[in-house]
């Protein structure tokens, strides 16, 4: 049972590290229909960014705050300078472009900070919460700054005119435009918030698995999986199929096919999840009258 | 009196395809122009012209304003509000988001609240159903929105694209009582595009006929109600 619980901690944890990564690839296709494979390796760069600034003395919330604001001005220059001159190109050129950004970023933080692994400060002590070796402090840790951020963010699209004209302009460009609302800008604006949402889950995950350039390889694919799961136009939906993907591939893991697999049970989901329920948990199957 | 808008020779294409020959319009400050005329002839491609929706050549003047080379995005904010074919519904907002989206141009705050208000008095039913999603509306409620949202823009024009388009009867005439209201007491002038050519010429004091791309009559609306001839030939009635 202990174990159980301890397996059901760690799911929930690196959930919430997959609900981030979700989130971003979210955010940038319910705006433009794409999904950024890039995102995974524009996270690493932004977390060493965090790590250079507080290798530099930054101390670690002032390094983490301006490692988002940086990652935010950086998705937005992306979007305006390359993919805006490409907003009319066909859909495999833009997939050519997301790998070049994929290899850009991975290249140019070899280049920088070399190849070898480092270690990344946690906010978190290491602790126990209860003194059972069940939950640490760091794992609560990671999902309250997810759910922090879940909730800065739906208020932000909820309850802001900002946020409501980039729901409109995803939802119907040219009724937006015709409300005056500049909907080229509002993609620029949804891959910044997805820069910026990848940077807090690259500095998430960096004191558990340690920073190298290919950190986030396979996170994406598991992040990819849980946006699947919650149905990829769907926020709420990539949260909690982070979550879900989460869990089940820390029990699956440890009680069927073992730790070696993990990554496989991913892509299984992913395959299946194509397969079986392609709009996803809480997706909604849209019909378009042709 | 001045005109409000004033387009000379309005050429518009789809891709290869041109739909539209050195249209001439004129709009008087305050007025309503009807513009008829049947399938194809180009009414739909003449307001997606004027705001710069499609590829198009020619001057547009709003408010003696050079609006020709301008992103749809500035020209709505001058005061142009389109209701666009098909009503432009955003379904998955609110029928609050709907209007409220139009705070996301407007600065003054407290003008844009009037105007939801004055919304809602226009259309109560719009206010029975403001946290409903927009798509789960009927046609004509979901019209009804469309001119809302427009209205939510504070515009001195509007263009209308088909109001009157698949609602019954009913709700056409509801509909065309409000928009004489909003241009007598919200001195709104208007651009309408018809089908419904009866209901337009009552509505309008201007009328402007297109053939394929181009103008072939135009005058006061009188002109056209009485002459038998242009109103079999154009109108079919």
């Amino acid at each position: 049972m202990e174990f159980f619980i301890q397996q059901l901690v760690a799911g929930l944890t690196s959930g919430a590290i997959y609900a981030c990564v979700a989130l971003g690839l979210v955010m940038i296709f319910v705006s433009t229909d794409h999904i950024n494979f890039a995102q995974g390796e524009m996270a690493m760069f932004a977390t060493y960014l965090a790590w250079a600034m507080i290798d530099a003395g930054v101390p670690f919330w002032l390094a983490f705050i301006l490692t988002i604001v940086i990652a935010f001005a950086g998705g937005l220059f992306i979007q305006r300078v390359i993919l805006k001159p490409l907003e009319a190109a066909p859909v495999l050129s833009l997939v050519v472009c997301f790998i070049a950004l994929l290899s850009f970023f991975n290249a140019l933080a070899g280049m920088i900070w070399s190849f070898t692994i480092k270690q990344f400060p946690s906010p978190f002590p290491p602790r126990d919460v209860f003194g059972n070796g069940l939950v640490s402090i760091q794992q609560i840790g990671v999902v309250a700054v997810t759910l922090i951020m879940l909730g800065i963010l739906t208020v932000f699209f909820r309850y802001t005119t900002l946020g409501l004209a980039m729901r409109a302009a995803a939802q119907n460009p040219a009724s937006a435009r015709l409300m005056g609302v500049r909907v080229s800008w509002m993609l620029a604006l949804g891959w910044g918030l997805a820069a910026a949402i990848g940077a807090v889950a690259g500095m998430l995950v960096a004191p558990i698995v340690f920073l190298d350039p290919n950190m986030m390889t396979g996170i994406l694919v598991y992040g990819f999986a849980s946006a699947l799961v919650g149905g990829i136009g769907n926020p709420m939906g990539a949260v909690a199929g982070g979550f879900i993907v989460g869990v089940l591939e820390n029990l699956v893991g440890s009680y069927v096919i073992g730790n070696e697999l993990k990554l496989t049970f991913a892509l299984a989901v992913v395959v299946g999840v194509l397969l079986l329920k392609p709009a996803g948990i809480f997706g909604r199957v849209i019909v378009r009258r042709v | 009196m001045a005109a409000i808008l004033d387009v000379k020779g309005l050429s518009a294409w789809y891709g290869q395809i041109r739909a539209l020959y050195e249209v001439d319009l004129s709009i008087e400050q305050g007025g309503v122009t009807a513009l008829l005329g049947a399938n194809g002839a180009g009414k739909t491609t003449t307001l997606r012209a004027i705001c710069n929706v499609v590829r198009r050549s020619g001057a547009t003047f709003f408010d003696g304003k050079d609006i020709a080379r301008l992103a749809t995005e500035d020209i709505v904010r001058l005061g142009i509000g389109q209701v666009p074919e098909g009503r432009g519904t955003f379904t998955g907002l609110t029928v609050e988001e709907n209007l409220r989206l139009a705070f996301h141009t407007r600065k003054d705050r407290a003008a844009a609240y009037r105007d939801m208000d004055l919304v809602f008095e226009l259309f109560p039913r719009l206010k029975e159903r403001v946290r409903q999603q927009a798509g789960t509306l009927s046609g004509g409620e979901q019209q009804m929105l469309a001119i809302g949202r427009a209205l939510m823009l504070a515009p001195r024009l509007m263009l209308l694209d088909e109001p009157s388009f698949g609602l019954a009867p009913l709700v056409v005439q509801e509909i065309f009582r409000i928009l004489r209201r909003i241009n007598e007491e919200g001195k709104v002038s208007m651009l309408i595009v018809e089908q419904n050519a009866a209901m337009a010429l009552e509505l309008a004091d201007h009328v402007y006929l297109l053939e394929t791309g181009r103008v072939v009559t135009s005058g006061p609306s009188e002109i056209v109600r009485n002459d038998e001839t242009l109103r079999r030939a154009y109108l079919g009635y």
